[in-house]
This record gives C-alpha cells, sequence and structure tokens, in this order.
C-alpha cells in the first residue's frame, strides 16, 4: 500500500530532477538550445571554390584550407551582429591567426565599403554571390565562425557573433590546441 | 445569392494553401512542383526552427526550396533531394524524425507511456474491486445494522 506514495513522489523527485538540470544547462552563459549542431564537426571541411569579391584578389578554395589551423568567417555587409563581432575579428589578425572570409550575397561595393570602414582581417575572402557555399557549410545564421584544422577538418562552428567570452573560453585554447 | 455562393464556393476550393511560396519560384512542370511541394512541407526552416520551408519567408527558406527545385530539375529523386539537405544540416532539418538508434526511445515513448498507463489503470481497478469485498458487512454487523434501523424506525 505504501507503494501508492512513494511511486508518484519518486516519478516527480525524477522530473524536478530531470527539469533542474535542463534550466542549469541553458542558464546565463549556458548552452543554446536553439542552436542547431554542425553535422561537420570533426568532418571535412565542405568543397570550397570562391572567386575573390569583384575587384579585389583572393578568393577562397579548398586548398587554401589545410596545412594550419584557420578560422573560416561567414559574413555579409548585410548582417548587423557580423559588424559587431567585427574588432574581434580584427583583433585575432592582428595577433597573427589566420582569418578567412566567405562573403555571402553581397554586393561587391556593399562589401568593399563594409572592409573599408571596419578593416579587413581576411587572409583570403571567396565571394557567395549565390549563398550556395553558405549552404554547403550548413549555414543557417550568420554570422558564423568554423575553426578548421591543418587537416581540413571543421573542428568547431558557432553560431552569431562571437563575443569577447566565446574567444577567451572556446575559440582562442582550441586554436592554441591546434597550434601545437 | 445561389450563384454567388457557388462562386465563392468554388473560388475557395480552388485555393490551395500557397505558403511561403512567390510565384516565381514554382516551376514550369506541375508534376514537379507537386513533389517540391511535398519535399518543402517536410524540411525545417532551421531560421524560425517550427515552420517548413515551404511555410517561412525566410531567406534560407526561399534559398532551400530553390535548391530543392534545381535538383529535382536535375532528375533527382525525393530521397536524394532531402539526403543532400540532411547531409548538409543534419536530422534537426527533418521536421519527422528519423527512425533510428538515436531516436528509438523517442519513437518508443508515447507506446511505453500509454503501456504503463493502461497498467495502472487494470492495478487500480483490480484493487479496487479487492476493497469492496473487503467492506462487506459480516452476517453479525448485518443483523446489528437490521436491529438499529428497526430501533430508529420506532
Amino acid at each position: 500500500m505504501r507503494l501508492r506514495y512513494v511511486v508518484p513522489a519518486l516519478v516527480f523527485a525524477v522530473l524536478a530532477a530531470v527539469f533542474a538540470l535542463y534550466l542549469h544547462q541553458v542558464g546565463s552563459g549556458g548552452k543554446n538550445i536553439a542552436e542547431v549542431p554542425s553535422v561537420f564537426i570533426e568532418r571535412a571541411a565542405p568543397p570550397l571554390a570562391l572567386p575573390p569579391i569583384e575587384g579585389m584578389t583572393g578568393g577562397l578554395a579548398s586548398a587554401d584550407l589545410g596545412g594550419r589551423a584557420v578560422l573560416v568567417n561567414v559574413f555579409a555587409s548585410w548582417c548587423p551582429p557580423c559588424r559587431a563581432e567585427h574588432p574581434l575579428l580584427m583583433r585575432l589578425a592582428r595577433e597573427g591567426v589566420l582569418v578567412y572570409g566567405i562573403n555571402v550575397k553581397d554586393k561587391p561595393a556593399d562589401a568593399k565599403a563594409f572592409l573599408a570602414e571596419l578593416g579587413n582581417p581576411f587572409a583570403r575572402i571567396g565571394a557567395d554571390r549565390q549563398g550556395r557555399a553558405a549552404i554547403d557549410w550548413g549555414v543557417y545564421g550568420y554570422p558564423e565562425t568554423f575553426v578548421v584544422d591543418r587537416d581540413s577538418r571543421i573542428r568547431y562552428r558557432h553560431v552569431g557573433a562571437i563575443t569577447e567570452r566565446d574567444l577567451e573560453t572556446v575559440i582562442r585554447p582550441l586554436l592554441a590546441r591546434l597550434a601545437r | 445569392m445561389i450563384r454567388v455562393l457557388a462562386v465563392v464556393l468554388l473560388a475557395l476550393a480552388g485555393a490551395v494553401p500557397a505558403g511561403a511560396l512567390e510565384p516565381g519560384e514554382r516551376l514550369a512542370d506541375p508534376a514537379l512542383e507537386a513533389r517540391a511541394r511535398e519535399i518543402g512541407k517536410t524540411l525545417r526552416c532551421l531560421v524560425c526552427q517550427n515552420q517548413s520551408i515551404d511555410d517561412s519567408d525566410a531567406d534560407l527558406a526561399r534559398d532551400l526550396r530553390a535548391v530543392v527545385r534545381e535538383r529535382l530539375s536535375a532528375g533527382e529523386t525525393d530521397r536524394q533531394v532531402v539526403a543532400y539537405v540532411r547531409d548538409r544540416y543534419g536530422d534537426f532539418v527533418l521536421l519527422k524524425p528519423p527512425f533510428q538508434p538515436s531516436t528509438y526511445a523517442l519513437w518508443a515513448a508515447p507506446v511505453v507511456l500509454f503501456g504503463l498507463a493502461a497498467l495502472t489503470v487494470v492495478v487500480v481497478l483490480r484493487r479496487r474491486r479487492g476493497a469492496a469485498d473487503v467492506a462487506r458487512l459480516s452476517a453479525e454487523e448485518e443483523a446489528r445494522l437490521a436491529r438499529l434501523l428497526d430501533d430508529g424506525r420506532r
């Protein structure tokens, strides 16, 4: 007969524990449950063959990846968060981190004005006028930032603007590990 | 009046919900377009997350609708087209979760929970019937009850 009290109490306790754990995880600075994990983590970066932004040199192709860890940033002049994270990319580039850009669905003039105003942290930029390279990389929010290792494998993907905190807690430690 | 009503009803009958699809996106071949619509309904727009790419106005949804149509026009099967998108965006892009080891629990949960509920109901009903047997009065008690009732009536 005691079962009648024990079972509901047990069910309640288990549910409460699950909810508490979940709330704890999604708390401030915790994981973002709306973020969709990239299918390419630990897999080869999807092929790229992008021309440079019209009137610039460079372009971005698969052959440019590999040999050394690199940050690949998917950006556009029409994307406000891209503007917000730009100073961090500039800082990384100054520190010697290799940063590549994929410029998505941008008019060449707008992209060039964006870089002229905020600075150009990118060693190479590929222009993805149709947004198809972005789809090949599974991009769904702008900006997105990928860490690609020396074997051209994607090791990390960040959706949305990177913040100081992401930089210090995730991206920098990962780059340091990959440089070893 | 009836004629007006008939016209209105006919117009409504012909109105197919068009989702977020713009007229320019449509394929000329109605059979291919119908397949594209069916595929579009099964793919999640990752920007809005609870809308299909067929329903969503997001840029990404429009691009994916175009990709679906291009690949169908190139002669791919529905399965190939869905696989193309899934290879890039993962299982989450499918609005209906696939049946695979990582989702067994998800698919089994309703059956298991329903089973548990049914079992609980059966057990409770059984017990209640048992309890009723116990509560029945003994012959002695019946006699005493009859006496008390008689007393009350006098």
